[in-house]
């Protein structure tokens, strides 16, 4: 059952991702990814983090692509055109990728890492936060969070002509 | 012969589906007409009270009116968006009510028409009782933005597409008080589990969140009404000077389907007020007694009178203006909530006899 999900999630997926970059109408590549962030949330879900799989939703498709979608119908983007040449480019793209995709299994074969603790692993709420609170990681959670408001005044300073 | 355990759960949850979703649209359709007779009645009105008795009848007429409706798209929108839009609004209502209970654990009698392994079986009416329910519902709540949006951009309107454009700006404002305003609660249960939170208020009524936690408690109220864009907040429609806002271009049964989702958004909203701050199905004085039958009557009393004060206040407050929708929410809302938050953790921390946390 889980398996099939998964199948099922991971396409969507994977189909919804070429979408994104496929679509010449930037509104469809904005839904596409939208859809993307929700199948991905639900095979975070399916491997057994749920925690994950709603923060998944509620930070990228449901705050961040809100405002990608805002601009959007704002600026009331267009169709791109096509930009002359581009399907050579489009090859060398897909080449690339695929010379990439290449290496990374390559390196995946040679290297040989020893599969992950997945089995074992305890991606609860109650472990994550353990972990993230932890000194370990602590200090690298807060100076985030400190970027992140430093990034927010920032905004508000460069948005805001007069204060 | 028992059918095998995952077969059993199975028939429960499509049972529980089935039922939550019927009793869901029955209270649907029943809500549109008690709101009309209720707003008539404080207008010194009558209401619809033609068809059946009491014109109970109603929201059949209303019902098939809009079935046989045309349907009109208008040249220049989007087909598909402005076919996905109400699909979508209804999807995402239907979802949130995935995780909620609805009354209490029920143990089922042992009558001979059930089939042998349902006899005697403790249940709840709560499809799924996931770990992070109250952050489910939160993720959900942020995904019922986009229907609003896709609706108003689709129709290519300038009417629909200001009441998107306000609805979008309203909807994410809000959602952040709206959650901050949980997060105490989330505190005093140590759970996010909405079962969890209910039995962390049984006994006496001073243990509901309602009065632990009053500040998140009105918080919530306040964004909560702006959340479901209920007068006083209902500028994503603004009747008066938007025409209806995001759906104006949508007839018949994709009309329809947008007004359930409300609906349905108005009465999930009112079931959270309930589990998250009312202490559920609990009774509030200990001698009395919320098991079983019981439990669901102080549960259903509860759900009723929330959806009421939506009504109520829709028939006496005027709508916000735009800036002061923006100021209350940014300037008072989550400021309020976020220093509450931190009252209620030095509280839990501090004093931990006081607060005894549930699961710790």
């Amino acid at each position: 059952m889980d398996a099939i999900l998964f199948y099922v999630f991971a396409a969507v997926a994977v189909a919804s991702a070429i979408v994104v970059i496929a679509q010449r109408n930037p509104m469809y590549s904005a839904f596409a990814l939208i859809v993307t962030l929700c199948s991905l949330s639900v095979i975070f879900g399916l491997l057994g983090s749920p925690f994950i799989a709603v923060l998944q939703v509620i930070v990228y498709a449901g705050a961040i692509m809100v405002l990608f979608l805002f601009v959007l119908m704002l600026l009331n983007v267009r169709r791109e055109e096509d930009a002359p040449g581009r399907g050579g480019r489009t090859l060398r793209g897909i080449a690339l990728a695929l010379v990439t995709l290449l290496v990374l299994q390559a390196g995946a074969v040679l290297l040989r890492p020893s599969p992950g603790p997945a089995a074992q692993f305890d991606a609860s709420t109650r472990a994550m936060a353990t972990v993230l609170f932890s000194p370990h990681f602590l200090y690298a959670f807060e100076a985030t969070s400190i970027l992140i408001l430093a990034a927010l005044v920032g905004a508000v300073a460069l948005a805001k002509k007069e204060l | 012969m028992s059918p095998s355990p995952a077969v059993q759960e199975l028939v429960l949850a499509v049972v529980k589906i089935a039922l939550v979703i019927g009793a869901l649209l029955g209270l649907f359709s029943l809500m549109t007409w008690i709101e009309r007779r209720t707003l008539a009645f404080m207008q010194l009105r009558l209401g619809p009270n033609r068809t059946g008795p009491f014109g109970i009848l109603q929201p059949v007429a209303d019902g098939i009116k809009l079935f046989f409706k045309e349907e009109v798209m208008p040249a220049a929108a989007n087909k598909w968006a402005f076919l996905a839009a109400p699909v979508l609004a209804v999807g995402t209502a239907l979802l949130a009510v995935a995780v909620l209970p609805y009354g209490p654990p029920f143990t089922l009698p042992a009558w001979g028409l059930l089939p042998e392994w349902l006899r005697g079986r403790t249940m709840q009416i709560q499809i799924a009782a996931i770990d992070v329910g109250v952050l489910f519902i939160f993720a959900i709540t942020a995904l019922g933005v986009y229907s609003v949006v896709i609706a108003g951009w689709a129709a290519n309107n300038k009417y629909g597409m200001l009441g998107a454009l306000r609805s979008s700006a309203q909807m994410f404002s809000y959602e952040l008080a709206l959650g901050l305003s949980w997060v105490g609660v989330i505190m005093l249960a140590g759970s996010f589990q909405i079962t969890d939170i209910v039995n962390a208020q049984a006994g006496w009524f001073w243990r509901w969140n309602a009065f632990l936690q009053l500040p998140a408690f009105v918080v919530y109220c306040i964004a909560a009404t702006a959340e479901v864009a209920r007068i006083p907040f209902d500028l994503p429609e603004g009747e008066t000077e938007l025409v209806a806002g995001f759906h104006v271009e949508y007839s018949s049964m994709r009309f329809a389907l947008i007004q359930m989702a409300e609906y349905i958004n108005m009465i999930t909203v009112a079931v959270i007020a309930t589990n998250l701050f009312l202490g559920g199905w609990h009774s509030g004085i200990p001698g009395l007694p919320s098991e079983g039958l019981l439990g669901f009557v102080w549960w259903g009393g509860k759900v009723a009178v929330v959806l009421f004060v939506f009504i109520w206040l829709r028939g006496t407050l005027p709508r916000f203006r735009y800036d002061q929708l923006m100021n209350v929410g940014w300037k008072v809302l989550i400021p309020v909530a976020a220093v509450w938050i931190l009252i209620t953790a030095a509280g839990v921390a501090l004093l931990p006899g006081l607060f005894p946390v549930a699961s710790r």
